[in-house]
């Protein structure tokens, strides 16, 4: 059974409809012990990075949400779902997070320039993931692939080789993190048409 | 580098998808749900469903149409008109919808923007602005309710003020185009892009793929909406895509 983590935030019926689509089911679930039941979990997530970590917390998935991933079993991140992950956020202030991957989320510098045009933020639309590393959420995948993203923050991981693939937007950013069955995308799979429903075809196919 | 989107806009009253001129002599343009995968299909990369009913009953058929249209297209899905109370932004997120696009709730009570913004994050945050040219002056006017209502408030203002409240984009339509197939208003599209950091979405009037093409390398528009050209099979999405590819402007090709 495939979990997606609901702790009160955004859009998660996406997600969901994403992997009936191709043919898994998956449960949104706000119980902790239906996530430590589970052979494969998603966090999802849009909003704030406070609120998150704040429902999180008190939606009693923190011990439960580092268990998994301890244990190996397949886990995806998505979007501020991935940024969770990280040691720390600086986004209204500095909030801790997760701290499964050594790193910081930061804001896009103001300024940025493309062409003589300034680079809106949010970074609101569909980009070219520059494909760094194996993963099996990659699999079938084409390096230069659009995906859909929309975020004002980005991920840094300390350890440059926790970095699966990476997208340019002002500058080199960070895209997708992977560390053993540990993936994370800062773009949105279940928005990203065939190419995102591969990748949860992809996850969903996963051995744990 | 990111691509310019291209976003079709899907009026809808009654369960059915109709267009009018200056929001006026309405035409039938088919199911939502099948016009949605049809521009899934050619590659739309969003799409956005605007409820100009917006009356209460109204507003269940809406919810119906988004949730179908979610089963079955996954790209993001923009949905506005009538969208008043926290609770109207809820409803369409768990019906499948991506981001609310507020509009005349804005203008009667600004804090609107900031609660949804804080609530549920500013990507999902659209506010709308109708906009209409002060006579000969360059220079325009917020109006609301469906374009009929002057509010005295001036659109880069306005614009300027929505993105300190947080929202995460400006769907910019004029008024004075909607309709008229005579391309968008680029002075007014580049003064509100020039005067926010947030993407700014081009609407109201584009009638060829040259208007396309101007809104985005003249007036610097991050996406363009457009209704009539695809609905009445003008063009595809692909076409306009193709044909813009080919003048330069950066596009995602399915």
């Amino acid at each position: 059974m495939i979990a997606i983590i609901d702790y009160g935030m955004g859009n998660l019926r996406s997600v969901q409809k994403g992997f009936e689509r191709i043919g898994f089911a998956a449960e949104v679930t706000a119980d902790p012990a239906r996530l430590l039941a589970a052979e494969k979990i998603v966090l999802p997530g849009v909003g704030a990075f406070r609120d998150c970590i704040h429902n999180l917390e008190q939606g009693g998935f923190v011990e439960p949400i580092l268990q998994v991933i301890a244990e190996g079993r397949p886990f995806l991140g998505i979007c501020l779902g991935l940024q969770l992950l990280f040691s720390e956020s600086e986004e209204f202030g500095r909030h801790k997070g997760l701290g499964v991957i050594p790193g910081r989320v930061v804001r896009f510098p103001e300024g940025m320039q493309e062409q003589g045009e300034k680079l809106p933020v949010p970074h609101m639309g569909w980009n070219q993931i520059s494909l760094k590393a194996e993963t099996p959420l990659f699999k079938g995948i084409q390096d230069n692939s659009n995906v859909y993203f929309v975020h004002s923050y980005y991920v840094k991981p300390d350890d440059p080789t926790a970095i699966a693939a990476t997208c340019n937007y002002g500058l080199e950013f960070c895209a997708a993190i992977r560390k053993d069955n540990l993936m994370a995308t800062q773009f949105h799979p279940e928005k990203s048409q065939g190419i995102g429903l591969q990748m949860l075809k992809n996850f969903a196919e996963m051995k744990g | 580098m990111l691509t310019r989107r291209i976003i079709p806009c899907l009026d809808v009253t009654g369960g059915r998808v109709v267009k009018g001129v200056q929001f006026l002599e309405l035409r039938d343009a088919g199911d939502p749900v099948e016009i949605a995968e049809a521009y899934d299909q050619q590659g739309a990369d969003e799409l956005t469903f605007l409820d100009i009913t917006a009356s209460s009953d109204g507003r269940d058929t809406m919810v119906d149409v988004v949730r179908r249209t979610a089963e079955r297209v996954f790209m993001p899905l923009t949905v506005g008109g009538g969208i008043r109370v926290v609770e109207d932004i809820r409803r369409m997120l768990n019906a499948g919808a991506d981001k609310v696009s507020i509009n005349t709730a804005a203008v009667d009570r600004p804090e609107f923007v900031n609660e949804a913004a804080e609530r549920f994050g500013s990507q999902c945050t659209v506010v709308a602005i109708d906009a209409r040219q002060v006579p000969g002056e360059q220079r325009w006017e917020v109006y609301t309710h469906g374009g009929r209502k002057p509010t005295g408030i001036d659109v880069v203002e306005w614009a300027t003020r929505m993105e300190s409240f947080g929202a995460g984009e400006i769907l910019l339509t004029s008024m004075d185009r909607d309709g008229t197939k005579d391309g968008y208003d680029l002075a007014l599209t580049r003064a509100v892009v020039d005067a926010v950091s947030i993407p700014v979405i081009a609407s109201g009037g584009v009638g060829n793929l040259e208007h396309l093409y101007d809104g985005f390398s003249i007036a610097g528009a991050s996406a363009c909406l457009a209704a009539s050209i695809f609905h009445f099979r003008q063009h595809t999405v692909q076409e306009a895509k193709q044909y813009l590819q080919g003048r330069g402007v950066p596009v995602r090709m399915v």
